[in-house]
């Protein structure tokens, strides 16, 4: 399976984080938060204008922009 | 004398330090507040403690210690100033605080694995630790069940289960530090094998070197090899080029051997987590949907989120003008019978005028608002400890990183609904200098508790007698203009002088919780002492020398607006006229917004003095007073007009000296003060001018 950015699940879909790309002071604190390689994490909604989006990761609730969701690479379930 | 002081000093000294460290909004401040029984501030978002405090603990044994509250942090590779204390503290590098004898991790249970990460952190430093193990009533409500004792023996550090907001825990906390603890256990983690050699390597250099001790360097090997921001912080720290070209060198050996090693220490330190949280952690059957996901399903939603935001709002200021009248009420009625028994006791002269209508119309002119700040206040705090701050950050986000802020710019300037100095502060959390400077200069603008009797006065002048609903809605409009200038002028910066890619947005949405009814009143309480200190202290003295300034020098025979005209503020406010004329305000009026400028509530206290001056002092209400003031050719002078331009006006203007010093202390330079003084000042002044020369081109009076 192709790794795709996490922004290409649906609400409530899970996947499971393959590699994150991008800036890496923004890297390094996602990293940091839990969302390692290997985790599970889960699309919970959108903002109501779209943006940010909030996930479920490690059982807590994170919220980030989409742009920053962009670096974030999972591997749909 | 100073020989009991010294050894008063070596004593202090002696006490065991405990600092309190974790990640944000795990409780830190609240197990803080039940050890030494202060009232540190807590609020159920990430971020509310920007500050080191210290504290003072009697241990069951009877010793006291030192304890440190500390801001929240997610790591000890540090990104913000607020972290960069929590770092600095643990190495010793602060001169006022000395190294922590024992650490206290406060881990939130219902996030454990995010939380272990940070003990694992702290672990490498070699200092004592104790893992407190707080909100344990939050796992069950969460479906989880964690065994503390199990825990223990996995992590090898005590673990005490805590429920700090009931204070269950705290006196085994207590118990376990006049026992003594333990140094740290060796870790258990393991990096891949080059990456420990590359570490062992650097570390050991560091020791030689640097002169840091084993743990200090290893810890700091980790953080410089690992986080490719650090090299600034490495030079910083005195480690010389020839370190940057070390670490700069071993990444490339590293990268050669298809090492991330951007990423290899922190999986190593999850995945050791995970292995140790087997068994520690099981599911409970039968989990229910929680609490906090059925609330974000109404809160958060795309049209019911704003129906809720707006109608919180609305409701907020409704308040302020419904309940909070009773007790305005009897609060000036209170000063009016004082001010009449005065006037009956004492002989007429100029004892009894500073008397009645310096001290008394000043300090009681502002004192009768208080009840409308506790209302503000209530609200405010109902939404930091429900957590529904934090929701507000969540939908607003769009806009704010539309005008290219950074999305917890957003929880500072909401804080700015309360007063702009602690608003300032928060800033701290934000990362980036730039981004942190934009949103401290913008602060300001977002409508403080100072300013509500100056728009409460006003707003009564305008329409005196229409509902509350009226007066809210004004309100609310008032308030959405603070924060559009806010928004606007961030996007003007951000375009401008501070030219940058809009910053990240990275934040943990805590779970609701039911707010202590204790916690709520400590805070409204404490404001209110604030309030009322300001009043006492820096009101009063400007209400005096104002009085002094209208009644000074006396031109015999004279009295009323000939007497005051006569006075040094008169001539000041007549000295002005000629600026302030086209905003539609006069001398009088001058006078006002030359007393503002120490504080906003002295338009009050000063406008209380200029038109009840020649009153014989009692009942005369300000409302009246302000109705009956007229030009020298007879036009009234508080027009609606005129009201809404002071309004624009207040809500512009930078008028609050201790936020200029806050922004002085907090920037580390003159100029950012004295720049937001003149940009705020600039553009109320555009404002105001445009509301009164518009509307009266347009035909309004
Ligand atoms: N349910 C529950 N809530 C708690 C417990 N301890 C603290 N809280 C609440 O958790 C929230 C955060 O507490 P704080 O003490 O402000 O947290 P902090 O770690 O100081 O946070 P920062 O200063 O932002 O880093 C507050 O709303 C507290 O009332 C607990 O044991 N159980
Ligand atoms: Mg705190």
């Amino acid at each position: 399976m192709g790794a795709c950015s996490i922004n290409t699940l649906r609400i409530g879909q899970k996947g499971i984080v393959m590699d994150l790309a991008g800036d890496d002071q923004i890297v390094q604190r996602l990293l940091e938060m839990g969302v390692t390689p290997g985790c599970p994490v889960q699309i919970i909604r959108y903002a109501p204008m779209g943006d940010p989006v909030e996930i479920k990761v490690r059982g807590y609730h994170l919220t980030i922009r989409k742009k920053e969701a962009d670096m974030i690479l999972v591997d749909p379930q | 004398m100073s020989l009991t002081r010294s050894v008063l000093l070596e004593q202090e000294e002696r006490f065991m330090t405990v600092a309190l460290v974790g990640n944000p909004n795990s409780g830190k401040s609240t197990v803080f507040n039940a050890l030494t029984r202060l009232r540190q501030k807590v609020g159920n978002y990430p971020g509310v403690t920007v500050e080191k405090k210290l504290g003072r603990a009697i241990l069951p044994d009877g010793k006291a210690m030192n304890v440190l509250d500390l801001p929240g942090t997610y790591s000890l590779a540090v990104q913000s100033p607020d972290e960069q204390v929590v770092r600095d503290v643990l190495l010793g590098h602060m001169n006022d605080t000395t190294r922590p004898d024992v650490v206290v991790c406060i881990v939130d249970a219902s996030n454990i694995e995010r939380n272990l990460y940070l003990v694992s952190q702290v672990q490498d430093l070699g200092i004592p630790v104790v893992v407190a193990l707080n909100m344990m009533d939050e796992t069950v409500k969460q479906g989880r069940a964690i065994d503390p004792q199990k825990l223990q023996a996995v992590l090898r550090m005590p673990v005490v289960p805590m429920v700090a907001s009931k204070e269950q825990g705290i006196e085994e906390l207590k118990t376990i530090l006049a026992r003594g603890v333990e140094p740290v256990p060796l870790r258990e983690w393991r990096m891949p094998a080059v990456m420990e050699e590359e570490v062992a390597l650097f570390a050991q250099w560091l020791c030689t070197d640097r002169k840091m001790d084993r743990f200090t360097a290893f810890s700091e090997a980790v953080i410089h090899l690992s986080t490719p921001i650090a090299k600034h912080h490495l030079l910083e720290h005195g480690v010389s080029d020839i370190g940057t070209a070390m670490v700069q060198d071993a990444r490339q050996r590293l990268t050669r051997a298809g090492v991330k090693w951007r990423s290899a220490v922190i999986e190593a330190r999850y995945d050791w987590i995970h292995r140790i949280l087997e068994g520690v952690l099981t599911d409970l059957p039968d989990p229910k949907i929680r609490k906090t996901e059925r609330f974000d399903a109404v809160l958060t939603h795309r049209v019911w989120g704003w129906v809720v935001f707006v109608s919180v709002m609305v409701l907020m200021f409704y308040m302020i003008f419904t309940i909070a009248a009773y007790p305005m009420e009897w609060i000036s009625k209170g000063f009016e019978l004082l001010s009449a028994e005065l006037k009956s006791v004492l002989p007429a002269g100029d004892i009894r005028d500073l008397l009645t209508d310096g001290i008394i119309a000043g300090v009681g002119g502002v004192v009768v608002f208080l009840p409308q700040i506790l209302t503000l206040f209530f609200f405010i705090s109902l939404m930091q400890d429900t957590g529904y701050m934090a929701r507000a950050a969540f939908i607003m986000d769009r806009l704010m990183s539309r005008v290219g802020l950074h999305g917890k710019a957003f929880i500072p300037l909401l804080c700015g609904f309360a007063c702009a100095i602690p608003s300032i502060m928060a800033c701290r959390s934000i990362e980036n200098p730039k981004d942190r400077l934009v949103t401290i200069l913008v602060s300001p603008l977002m409508v403080c508790s100072a300013r509500l009797p100056v728009f409460a006065l006003m707003i009564a002048v305008l329409i005196p007698n229409t509902s509350p609903f009226e007066k809210a809605g004004i309100m609310l409009s008032l308030y959405l203009t603070g924060i559009l200038g806010a928004i606007l002028m961030a996007w003007v910066f951000k375009h401008t002088i501070f030219k940058g890619p809009t910053p990240p947005f990275i934040m943990e949405l805590p779970p609701y919780r039911f707010p202590t009814l204790k916690a709520t009143f400590l805070h409204m309480w404490e404001r209110s002492q604030l309030f009322l200190k300001k009043a006492g202290t820096v009101i009063l003295i400007f209400s005096v020398i104002l009085w002094a300034l209208m009644t000074y020098p006396k031109l015999p025979g004279a009295s009323g607006d000939v007497a005051l005209r006569h006075s040094f503020a008169g001539r000041a406010g007549v000295l002005m006229e000629p600026v302030i004329r086209p905003l539609g305000y006069d001398w009088r009026i001058g006078i006002g917004l030359i007393g503002s400028l120490a504080a906003r509530e002295i338009f009050v206290s000063t406008m209380n003095i200029a038109f009840n001056i020649d009153d014989s002092g009692d009942a005369a209400s300000l409302h009246s007073a302000f109705s009956e003031a007229r030009w020298p050719d007879g036009r009234v002078l508080f027009t609606p007009l005129v009201c809404v331009s002071l309004l624009i006006f207040y809500v512009f203007a930078m008028q609050c000296f201790s936020t200029l010093v806050v922004t002085w202390r907090e920037t580390n330079s003159w100029l950012w003060p004295a720049f937001q003084f003149v940009y705020m000042t600039g553009i109320a002044y555009v404002a105001a001018l445009t509301v009164y020369q518009g509307g009266r081109w347009l035909g309004f009076q």
